[in-house]
Formats: structure tokens, sequence, C-alpha cells
């Protein structure tokens, strides 16, 4: 029941993201919709999850992204210059792009949903291993230590270009 | 009691919806968020499966994707402020000047 | 109904009751402090040595007019106060303020004395921390007024600047409490070394200490770094446009970003409700109220002492030495846990 709660609201909030023309409004309604993901993390026995993603997601990238719609002054989406012309049958338009969409949904649906309808694997030991934070831990820093240090050279290597990029004058 | 094909069918509904966004919309923040909001259908996988399977390594692997996406949303926007200064738009169809 | 059950409800409503009302304590401290520490006697005539000012305070922002300037978004303008008086009391879903108690044996078994406890508590309090910076910045962009932008911008600036500092104080502690959650943190700290010296983590980390003050005093917008704020630089920054009710959303919001910094503070450094020598659990509760009301008036000593930070000073203190500094205690406590277990 809570996961349909949880669902529905991430479904609504990214279409509405997708559906929004002021761009302001589409970067709170993913905050929203991020919240519903950490909620469903929460549902996984994934707290960790959770709260990393309302942290770097909802509190550091969705910040950044304020900032740039306010600095650009972007709260209106502009017309779309008509360099293209929509495919007409019939007089209305062909709605090509839509028609795309729904088929691309359909066949993921599909690809995914042809495991076994199992149960989330039960059994109190193994959520307590899932959602211990020193099992992440000591999973991050040994086996995936390669990962970490590449991923941090990875942020500064982006944290340079953000600036080498945005910068006015070099 | 929701079963793994419920999480499934819900990180592909919102990757769907993240690519049709990409697609269809003309403002380069928006598609920037929509690429945001496949990453996150990819991480809900992710996590779902490693619950599923009872082992830790789906949360690693999420969060590694989270530390990703930072430092892509953080260059992407970069990109958009310096387009920006150049045409004063956000529309993508502005920056055609490498069409035939 | 079960005893327990209606125990904790009303522990959760007694905890957001006490808010609410430190809130209102607040309001008159700092009057009253300011006033002695600038030698003058500050309000005495509501109320007796003015107990009631708060009380007049509040009604009087209630009874002003509610204005919203016509070019401001109306769902954001709306929307922001609320945000931030959410994520302020939010953040005191996991900080637990007493060990249990049985009610002096009305209940079949302790009701512990707090709303939650989350397993990854500490994350979660950075979490709803995070989440505080949009009320500020969603308030100070849809008043739609420069003074109100430029105050938004650099108070969320500066938030995200000195959540990191934060983080690695929490991160220090955390080295030595061996667990995310607030209330493991607060039992490990109880005991003494020698018999006298209270076994609290802020003897074994001073710096990281003074590093988590700091930033905590950044993170609430509060002088010396109140510059967003800054009455005189900036009108009144991002709550310019703001009046009767949502500025007392935002005014609530401030002090009770305070208090829970304070709270947390006393849970993780300062021993929560443990107190420094051996006395009955049951005043536990009482020694961290008094705790948290000594952090308090250091906050509020703070602000009426020193001049406030310029911006660019402001960011550069905390980005080039605090932020080292801050790196360098969790690295100091990992080579001391390591070496000495």
């Amino acid at each position: 029941m809570l996961f349909y709660v949880l669902a529905g609201v991430a479904i609504a909030a990214s279409l509405l993201v997708v559906g929004q023309r002021n761009p302001m409004h589409s970067v709170l309604l993913l905050i929203v919709s991020f919240i519903g993901l950490a909620g469903l993390y929460v549902l996984l026995d994934s707290p960790f999850a959770a709260v990393t993603q309302i942290i770097v997601y909802g509190g550091a990238i969705m910040v950044l992204f304020l900032f740039v719609v306010m600095l650009l002054n972007a709260t209106q989406e502009e017309m779309p210059a008509r360099t293209t012309i929509p495919v007409k049958i019939g007089g209305r338009p062909l709605r090509v792009g839509a028609i795309l969409a729904a088929v691309f949904l359909a066949e993921i649906v599909w690809a995914l949903t042809r495991v076994a309808r199992a149960p989330i694997a039960g059994g109190e030991a193994v959520a307590a291993t899932v959602q211990s934070v020193r099992q992440i831990g000591i999973a991050i820093f040994t086996t995936h230590a390669f990962a970490f240090e590449v991923t941090s050279i990875l942020i500064l290597v982006a944290m340079v270009g953000a600036v080498a990029l945005a910068k006015r004058n070099l | 009691m929701p079963t793994l094909n419920n999480f499934l069918a819900l990180s592909a509904v919102l990757f769907a919806i993240g690519t049709a966004g990409v697609f269809l919309r003309r403002n380069l923040i928006t598609i920037l968020l929509s690429i945001e909001i496949m990453l996150n259908a990819a991480n809900l996988a992710f996590v779902a499966v490693g619950r599923y399977v009872g082992s830790v390594e789906g949360q690693v692997i999420a969060f590694f994707v989270m530390t990703v996406a930072a430092a892509e949303a953080a260059v992407g926007l970069a990109i958009v402020i310096a387009l920006f200064r150049q045409r004063e738009t956000l529309n993508p169809d502005a920056f055609t000047s490498l069409k035939w | 109904m079960d005893p327990v059950l209606i125990a904790q409800i009303g522990v959760i409503l007694f905890t957001f009751v006490m808010l609410l009302t430190s809130a209102a304590i607040l309001v008159l401290m700092e009057r009253k402090v300011a006033a002695f520490l600038q030698q003058r006697l500050g309000p005495n005539r509501v109320g007796p040595w003015g107990t009631l000012q708060p009380v007049a305070d509040i009604v009087k922002l209630l009874f002003k007019e509610e204005l919203r300037p016509g070019a401001a978004d109306a769902i954001l303008f709306t929307l922001a106060p609320i945000l931030s008086v959410t994520a302020a009391f939010a953040a005191f879903a996991v900080v637990p303020w007493g060990g249990t108690t049985t009610l002096w044996g009305l209940l079949p078994e302790p009701v512990p004395l707090r709303v939650a406890d989350v397993n990854v508590g500490i994350l979660v309090l950075f979490a709803i921390t995070s989440m505080g910076i949009y009320g500020i910045v969603l308030a100070g962009w849809s008043s739609n007024s420069k003074y109100s932008l430029l105050g938004g911008l650099r108070s969320s600036a500066q938030m995200i600047s000195y959540e990191l500092s934060y983080g690695l104080a929490l991160g220090a502690v955390l080295l030595l409490g061996n667990s995310l959650s607030l209330t493991d943190v607060v039992n490990q700290q109880a005991g003494h070394w020698f018999g006298f010296v209270p076994r609290w983590f802020v003897v074994l980390q001073p710096v990281g200490f003074l590093v988590f003050m700091i930033a905590g005093v950044a993170e609430t917008n509060r002088a010396p770094f109140d510059f967003p704020e800054a009455e005189q630089e900036l009108v009144a920054g991002y709550h310019t446009e703001y009046s009767s009710f949502s500025f007392a959303c935002f005014f609530l919001a401030e002090y009770v970003n305070m208090v829970v910094v304070s709270a947390v503070a006393v849970n993780l450094y300062l021993g929560g409700w443990h107190g420094p020598f051996p006395l009955p659990e049951a005043v536990g509760g009482l020694w961290w109220v008094a705790k948290v009301f000594a952090l308090l008036f250091f906050y509020i000593w703070m602000r009426w002492t020193l001049p406030r930070y310029r911006y660019d000073q402001l960011m550069h203190f905390g980005w080039k030495y605090l932020l080292p500094v801050a790196v360098l205690n969790l690295l100091a406590t990992a080579a001391a846990v390591l070496y000495w277990g």
C-alpha cells in the first residue's frame, strides 16, 4: 500500500517535471520525486541509500540546478523556433514523439518484468545485512576501493572542468 | 507486499518518462533534469535487485551512480551557462550551426 | 488503549510543544541577554521582568497585514516559509532528549524520551538540514525583489559551504561513537574516567566541537555569519517582502534551527542527558535542557559581541580555513582510533 502511494508520487512528479513549462517548478517537482524515491528506498530496507539520495541529489545537485535557473532567469520556456514542421496526417499533427515514448515505455516494462514474481528476500537476517551501514562502508572501502578512488578523481576533474567552462575569461 | 517486479516496473516507467523528456522538451535545463530522472530510475533498479539478492552491492553501486550524476550535472550546467552566454537562449534548436 | 502507546504519543506532542516554548523563551532571552550585555535593562514592561514579551510579540506579528508583492510567484512565495519551518521542526525528529522513563512507575515498561530512533540518525539530520536551504533560496527568488534575491543567493551559498565542515565534524564524532544513531552516541558517553572527568566527546575532540559550533552558527545564519539577513546592508535579506504569519514562520524557523544545532551538539559532544557528576537518571532530561540553554546563551552572546563578517571574508573563512581544519581533525581522529582502539 505504501509502495503504491510512494510510486504514485514519484511517477506523478516525474510526469509533471517533463510536462511543466517553468523550469523552476520542474526543479522543485523533481525534488518531490526524489523524496518519493527515498521513501521507496526505505521500504527496501536501504536507509543509507535513502538518506544519501536526499543529501546528494536533493540537497546538492538540485540546489545547483536552482542556482543556474536563477542565474539565467530561465523561468519561461521560449516558444520553439519554427525550424521543425510537425508531420501532419489528415490535418492534425501526428504526435510522433509521444507515440514513440509510449512504445518505448511498453517495451521497457515488458523487458524488465520477465523476472518471476518472487517477493523481496525475506528474513530479518537478510534485512539486517542490507541495512547495515557498516557493511556498506566495508564494501566501498575494500572490494570497491578502486572505484572509490577513481570517483574522487572524477569529481575533481568535474570541478575543474565546470569552473573552466563557466568562467568568463580564463 | 511489493515484489521485485513492482520495483522494476516502476524503474522502467521512470526511465521511459526521463527518455521522453530528453527527446520532447525544448529547454536545456529540462533536458538535464530528465537525464537525472533516468539516472534515478537506474538507481532504483540497482537498490531493488540488491535487496532481492540480499547483498549490499546494490546500494554501493547506487552510491557511485549518485556521485557520477553529481559530477555530470555540474559539468552539464557549466556547458549550459557557456552556451547561454553565446546565444542568450536555452532552446537547443538555436545551436544548429554545425548542421549542413 | 495501550498505555505505552499513549505515553509515546504524549512524548511526541511534548517534544513539539517544548520546541515552540523554547522558541518563545529564546525571543525573550535574546533581548534580555543583549540588553544586559549592552548595560541596559531590556523588555521589562510586559509581565514581571518582561516574561510575557514573547506573547506580545507573537500577537503583534499575527495581527499584521499579510502582504504579497504583485509580481511574486504565488506558489513559491507561500511555500517558502512552510519549507523553512517544516525542515526546522523535522530535524528534531531524530534528536533524543532524555533516556527512558517510566513516569515514576505508572507505565509497565520504560518509554524512550525521543520521537524516533533511526539507525542512520546523524545522516537524517544532515539530510533535513540540507533541505532547509530551499526555504531560503525560494523566499529570495519568489519575492521578485533585488534585496531578497541577493540575500537568498548569498545565504544558500553560505549554507552549502558550511555544510561541508558540519558533515566532516559529524564524521569525526562518528568514528568515536561507532554508530550513526544519536541515542547510541549519547549512551557511549556515560560514565567517567578517573572518577571525575566525564566521558564526553568534547574532551576527546575539542577541535571538532569548535568546528561543529562554528559551522552550526553559519548554518543557522546567525551572527557573525548573518550577512544574508543583515539589517544594515540588505534591508532584511531574504525575508524582506514577508509580513505577519510568514515572517513569524521564518523567525520561528531560525530559532528552532538554533535549538536543533545546540541539541545535536549537546547530544554528540556534551554527553546528552548524562550529568557531569553521578546523579540519579531521573534528572537526565533537566540536565539536557540546561546544557542546551547554555549553548543557546553562547549563541546569543556571540551575536551581540562579534562584528559581522563581510560576505567574501565569510566564504574565504569557510573554504580556506574551516574546511582544512575539519579534514585534519577527521584524519587525526581516524589515526587515534586506529592506534588506540
